[in-house]
């Protein structure tokens, strides 16, 4: 067995933020199928088996277990189970040390690679049934995010309808790569159960298009593809902007987890000064779209894209608001710029905001 | 406010849908016959300097939600012909943020009227320089431009006819400047 390459060295803090935290983008890891079974029905639990179905196939394609980027090496389990997969290491690594109020876990298992509508959907209601059982219910900082099939909006909205009330469940986990950009009008029935719940829609880097993980094709490398989702999440919000998914839904609410936020800025610009002209394109779009923006999304902080300090606080001003920003560790996965960074080049005033305060306005029940 | 009255057409020698671009007072100015209506405003987008009144006459267009369009052609529009920006004919005012266009008013008057003012010095004639300069649009969008003159050639005043005044701020400038 060859040990993944040593790429942070030193614990994870807070650095010289000192109060209590709210990590909107924590991940837990589905350790086997084999745990899902006791939320399964005799007919699926006979499928698994027979398939051999261990994991759906996004599962280790956006996170290879052996990547540096996939686990902090601290983080890694001794005996070689899944990262993530473990509460009692969550609580010790992560949320004891780091002072953390909340957390939101989000379950990224790649179901959106099942194709079979049926498995996709009862994978979904297994996961969501397992982590209010095995986590929610058994830690209460944590809140979670509803897991649902990626090609089947209204049985997306079905999932959302059963998991909604339950006080743990805050937003709704949805892959960048989706199989259609999410301004399209076929996913209105499970933006309208997002709304209805007052649950956010969280979309999380992952994903298993229909499509190439880059806008004109296919990459030779990991390292392409992991880069390149910059250009995956500009095309999403343009598409969520242009095709008036805020306007048909005027309570909805969108987190971009992993996205990284240095680019927003200037996609904004852009986003306003092609409405200015085009406007009659998209009528329903009646303020500009940084206004929209700034009200309706906000960011996680992993990873930071930090760059040279004095360029990079322009880069977050370019947002144009403090509320924008949501702390978070993207826990297990290894990003190695220290959230120092972030509190040097924020407005002392925001910290709080930055810290939890913004995280707070933004999903219910915090 | 010292205000210069300037007669410019007749009622009937701007059809509907077209537009008459004439200089008053060194300014660029379009006049427009929309849905039995007339409007002047400052030939200039004030985005980039674009000259804005040879753009598109459109009704406005607006939506709550995707797809659910309410169109209005009794608010009309005029739509830069370089970057797209639109303003409202009537009132100057755009959807961009802090970006209007300054509009003139226009009142029609018979030729008698008309006739009694110029011989008062009330109301200033075009003069065959201007009018030749006059430049006539036809169509709403995409106009088809024909150039003048247009109104000397109507002139003296007939009082059969009704005519088109328009008010600009300022005293009046006998030199013609181009903006």
């Amino acid at each position: 067995v060859t040990e993944a390459p040593t790429m942070s060295t030193v614990a994870l803090s807070t650095g010289s933020w000192t109060g209590p935290v709210i990590d909107v983008d924590v991940h837990v890891t589905v350790p086997d199928s084999e745990v899902l079974l006791p939320f399964l029905s005799d007919f699926w639990i006979e499928f698994v088996h027979e398939s051999n179905l261990r994991a759906p196939p996004a599962a280790t394609q956006v996170y290879p277990p052996g990547a540096p980027t996939t686990c902090r090496d601290e983080w890694r389990p001794a005996d070689g189970s899944p990262p993530a997969s473990d509460l009692a290491m969550l609580q010790r690594d992560l949320l004891d040390p780091l002072r953390v109020q909340h957390a939101i876990i989000n379950c990224y298992w790649g179901i959106e690679s099942i194709r079979h509508p049926d498995l996709s959907l009862a994978l979904a209601r297994a996961v969501n049934d397992w982590l209010a059982e095995e986590w929610l219910a058994r830690d209460s900082r944590l809140r979670a995010a509803v897991v649902v099939p990626g090609h089947d909006p209204n049985a997306a909205a079905g999932e959302i309808d059963r998991m909604g009330e339950h006080p743990g469940f805050v937003s709704v986990l949805l892959p960048t790569r989706s199989m259609r950009l999410y301004g399209n009008r076929l996913w209105h029935p499970m933006f309208a159960a997002i709304a209805r719940h007052d649950l956010v829609a969280s979309l999380h880097f992952g994903g298993q298009s229909d499509g190439p993980p880059t806008p004109v094709g296919f990459p030779a490398w990991f390292l392409e593809e992991h880069a390149a989702d910059t250009q995956l999440w500009a095309s999403q919000l343009t598409s969520v902007i242009g095709e008036g998914l805020f306007e048909k839904f005027p309570t909805l609410r969108m987190s971009f987890l992993e996205s990284g936020f240095a680019w927003i800025g200037s996609a904004m610009w852009r986003l306003d000064k092609e409405w200015k002209g085009l406007r009659r394109d998209i009528p329903w779009v009646r303020q500009p779209p940084s206004r929209t923006i700034r009200e309706r999304l906000k960011v996680s902080t992993r990873p930071l894209d930090a760059g040279p300090l004095d360029h990079w606080r322009h880069a977050i001003g370019w947002l144009g608001s403090d509320d924008m920003l949501m702390f978070a560790t993207d826990y297990p996965h290894a990003h190695d710029q220290d959230f120092q960074l972030l509190l040097d080049a924020t407005p002392d005033l925001a910290h709080a905001g930055i810290m939890g305060d913004n995280a707070r306005g933004h999903y219910r029940g915090l | 406010v010292t205000v210069a009255r300037h007669v410019v057409a007749r009622v009937q020698d701007i059809p509907e849908g077209g537009r008459l671009i004439v200089t008053l007072q060194g300014h660029s100015i379009g006049i427009f016959h929309v849905r039995e209506r007339f409007f002047a405003v400052l030939n200039r987008c004030p985005r980039k300097g674009a000259q804005l009144c040879r753009g598109s006459i459109l009704g406005y267009l607006e939506a709550d939600a995707p797809g659910e369009l309410r169109y209005d052609p009794d608010r009309i529009m005029l739509q830069c012909p370089w970057h797209g920006w639109e303003y409202d004919l009537e009132t100057g005012e755009s959807y961009v943020p802090r970006s209007r266009i300054r509009s003139y008013r226009v009142d029609i008057e018979n030729g008698q009227e008309v006739a009694e003012e110029l011989r008062g010095g009330q109301v200033q004639a075009m003069d065959d320089d201007r009018a030749t300069r006059a430049e006539l649009g036809l169509g709403r969008s995409g106009p088809r431009v024909q150039r003048g003159p247009f109104v000397a050639e109507t002139f003296p005043v007939s009082v059969r006819d009704d005519y088109l005044v328009i008010s600009l701020p300022g005293r009046v400038r006998d030199t013609l400047e181009e903006t």
